[in-house]
């Protein structure tokens, strides 16, 4: 497979400009700026891209809803705040391939109209800033950002703008918010942010990756792109794999390849570390439902499962799971389900901003009864409560806070609930483990599957 | 209201009403009635921007549009979706909304103190009327509450922020009302806390709105706390000339006494609309002139909120009628000082003194009469041995 993305991340010095731009960098931009605006959008519309972040709505029709009013500005906003546990891709993207995503921001930005781009960047990615940053100013002493842009009439700048810390404000419309210097909270759609965005105007908010995407499609054309993948699931996708497998990393994939060989080849993360046997893996990031093996690998109707977004969320959330935002976490027989939904759990809690009600309460409530489980003091009701719990915050929120701090513990319920029950009639032992619960795993006979 | 807007129709349980383009579900169920209304904890119409937080207004739509038929894949804050030509919405018709409605009152409570016996909202607490209406009667919450501690945040105003449901509407007073916001939300999640910066006071002619406001006892009057409970209190309209505000509140008095002064409110709560404006009343008016003689009083307000301040003022209620005649099979019963006529009173021929007991109707009926019936009653006999001495 040809890699689209990470193709040349090897090559020494490519964050420069000089190198990034003898390895045949920055041609798309030439294209582009030959090409009119709504054939460009027409070409990403073609690639069938989908958004990367984690919702996979298509690129090129939330590109065509953008309002185009007479007089008022519109905005690219590039949303870098990847602060979901286990996603690590667009850090990798922006660390090592700076300039790869300042060209696909001047593309997508001349297809949008929009002369000011933002990268709102989480906070904690600091040491990216400084790379974006210098990585602009290299751009812009090239011609490529500025006034007049190649000559071609376009004016494009791009400025990185720092989160101060917050998941919530990954939320597009709570990113604005904070874009604009006010407290991140996300917005009450509608009216979407294609409509009204960053200070009222119309505004597109794209994932890195997605953005990423563009350069590929605009170089080898989006017929080529939607070539690269499977059914609705086109191009190639970055997962970051995490946990207990012998190569942790960010991997390029086109969406082909089946779970089983992506947690296995070597090619890819290597197997599970230290010859243990997988449990459970979360498939797209800590808010998308985890799925045990047995599920993992095969779909309920017994079909191998692949690496992409239909195949993954085959079954809906009773069998299935998502996509995501391709964070792989994988977990070995030696893992405590109920310890790792509390540390979940944990963090929505402390990341909830507090606005609506059923999330605010909610979130914290799940974080107290998984904790009193966790230290061997919950009771049987307390199951049925924390599915109850999860139940009234699913759906009922602003924002899709709220459906990922419940996701994962009605999964672990759904899939899981015998080892909740372990630690409620086993109270000592939970106590006094050092981790996991590896007997445990033996009793079950949780499937093995090599 | 811009009357060129073209009426559109929507469906509300079943009953389907016409209303102006951009109006939101919810108040196009407030204009059906009360039965039909979602309850809000944030929404205040009187606001700009204000709901969507608390999602009690959550409401089914079973159909988008005529346009596009859809249901909607979520419940939706009533407070803030504007309707469509042709929407059909499910409020207490729909099994889905109250069990989310439920869920929402569990959430908005298992934080809050349930210290009513001593809050000074209670009675007009949109909480409790939520709380009686849609919640259960229990919780299973078995944690601490959050709590913090109380601060006053200016002269009239105190924060009991252990009260609150953060539906932000104070914060929006300040910013709409007031010239200077100097109050707002600090933290967050569950722990956010409503505060001035550095416990800066909140010094403005307008900030008693707040309290107004405020759907639970998280803001009180500090020059009404623990004065009354307000379902002793009577409200009665009365304005008076303020170059400051539109003048016309709501006394709130027993007996010759002021004891606090509110703006008016209308059914759903909120501040009522006087000439086309909203009628919010300036800290003078509100702390200041607490004696009756600083008003011209109107009159008696009418109250028809379903809360417990409504109870017993001016209501004239239907009595039901009286099963007595009914459970005694027609007899008339036996009253006592059954007096029939006044020349029986007048010209008794009974010394009452000597009776034992109280006179009954016995006592001045006929002693043929009254064996009759005593055959039946010992303790009726006894009387008439009475009678039969004298």
């Amino acid at each position: 497979m040809k890699k689209l993305l990470l193709d040349k991340v090897n090559v020494p010095g490519i964050k420069t400009f000089e190198v990034y731009r003898r390895e045949g960098g920055y041609r798309s931009v030439e294209k582009a700026l030959t090409m009119s605006p709504d054939a460009i959008v027409e070409e990403v519309k073609k690639s069938g891209l989908r958004g990367r972040g984690g919702a996979g709505f298509p690129t090129g029709l939330k590109w065509s809803f953008l309002a185009k009013p007479e007089g008022v500005p519109r905005y690219l906003v590039v949303n870098a705040d990847e602060s979901e546990p286990g996603t690590f891709k667009d850090r990798y993207l922006m660390e090592f391939l700076p300039h790869l995503l300042i060209e696909g921001i001047i593309c997508s930005s001349f297809a949008l109209g929009s002369n000011v781009s933002y990268i709102y960047i989480r906070g904690e990615y600091d040491w990216v800033s400084d790379i974006l940053d210098t990585a602009i100013g290299e751009a812009r002493q090239h011609g490529f950002l500025g006034k007049n842009i190649l000559g071609s009439g376009f004016d494009c700048e791009i400025y990185t703008h720092r989160g101060a810390g917050a998941y919530i404000c990954g939320e597009e419309t709570a990113l604005l918010e904070s874009l604009e210097g006010k407290r991140g909270l996300p917005r009450i759609k509608p009216p979407f942010p294609a409509i009204k965005g960053a200070w009222g105007c119309p505004t597109v908010v794209n994932n890195v990756e997605t953005i990423c995407a563009v350069v590929p499609i605009m170089n080898d054309g989006g017929e080529a792109y939607s070539k690269i993948g499977i059914g609705k699931s086109t191009g190639t996708k970055l997962i970051s794999a995490c946990g207990n497998i012998n190569k942790p990393g960010v991997y390029e994939i086109d969406m082909t390849v089946s779970v089983e060989d992506f947690i296995y080849s070597d090619e890819y993360c290597g197997g599970i570390a230290n010859g243990k046997r997988l449990k459970a893996c979360i498939p797209g990031g800590s808010s998308v439902p985890i799925l045990p093996a047995n599920l993992l690998l095969k779909t309920a109707k017994g079909e191998k499962r692949l690496m992409n977004y239909e195949s993954l969320s085959d079954g809906g959330f009773i069998t299935g799971s998502m996509m995501g935002s391709g964070g792989f976490e994988v977990l070995d027989e030696d893992q405590c389900i109920v310890r790792h939904t509390l540390t979940l759990a944990r963090f929505y809690h402390h990341e909830s901003c507090g606005q609506c009600s059923p999330c605010r309460e909610g979130t914290g409530w799940l974080d107290k009864i998984l904790t009193t489980i966790e230290n061997g003091k919950g009771q049987m009701k307390d199951i049925d409560l924390l599915w109850d719990v999860q139940k009234n915050i699913e759906g009922n929120t602003i924002c899709p806070l709220g459906d990922a701090a419940a996701w994962p513990v009605a999964a672990a319920i759904r899939h899981f609930r015998d080892e909740f029950e372990w630690h409620i009639t086993n109270r000592e032992e939970c106590l006094v483990r050092n981790f996991g619960l590896a007997h445990y795993a033996d009793e079950l006979k949780i499937a093995a599957t090599t | 209201m811009a009357d060129e807007k073209p009426l559109i129709k929507i469906t509300i349980d079943g009953i389907t009403i016409q209303v102006p383009e951009g109006t939101s579900i919810l108040n196009a169920a407030r204009m059906i009635g009360p039965e039909v209304a979602p309850p809000t904890m944030c929404y205040y119409s009187k606001l700009q921007d204000s709901g969507g937080k608390c999602r009690t207004c959550l409401v089914e739509v079973s159909a988008g549009s005529t346009k596009d038929p859809r249901p909607m894949p979520k419940l939706v804050a009533s407070c803030r979706t504007n309707v469509m030509d042709g929407m059909v919405v499910k409020n207490t018709t729909s099994e889905k909304t109250l069990d989310a409605r439920k869920g929402v009152v569990e959430f908005l409570l298992i934080n809050h103190p349930l210290d009513c016996p001593i809050c000074d909202q209670a009675g007009e607490c949109y909480l409790q009327d939520l709380s009686y209406g849609h919640g259960d009667g229990f919780t299973r919450y078995e944690f601490k509450r959050r709590t913090f501690v109380r601060e006053d945040i200016g002269p009239y105003i105190q924060l009991h922020m252990t009260r609150c449901i953060l539906c932000y509407r104070c914060v929006y007073v300040a910013n709409q009302l007031t010239d200077n916001r100097v109050h707002g939300i600090l933290d967050r999640g569950d722990q956010s806390d409503i505060s001035t910066y550095i416990s800066r006071a909140i010094d403005n002619d307008f900030s008693g709105n707040m309290i107004d406001v405020c759907p639970v006892g998280a803001l009180t009057d500090r020059t009404f706390r623990f004065k009354n409970r307000v379902w002793f209190l009577k409200p009665m309209d009365a304005h008076r000339d303020c170059d400051k505000c539109c003048g016309k509140v709501t006394l709130w008095t027993r007996g010759e006494e002021v004891f606090r002064v509110t703006s008016r409110k209308d059914p759903w709560g909120e501040v009522q609309d006087i000439d086309g404006k909203a009628a919010w009343i300036c800290n003078t008016c509100r702390f200041e002139k607490k004696k009756a003689a600083d008003w011209v009083i109107e009159g008696p307000t009418s109250i028809d909120r379903h809360s417990v301040i409504s109870a017993n003022h001016y209501e004239v209620k239907e009595m039901p009628p009286d099963p007595l005649n009914k459970v005694l099979d027609n007899h008339s019963p036996m009253l006592l000082m059954d007096i029939r006529e006044t020349s029986q009173v007048n010209q008794p021929d009974i010394d009452l003194s000597i009776l034992p007991g109280p006179a009954t109707s016995y006592t001045f009926k006929d002693h043929d009469e009254a064996t009759e019936i005593s055959k039946a009653n010992e303790e009726r006999l006894k009387i008439n041995d009475h009678k039969k001495v004298y």
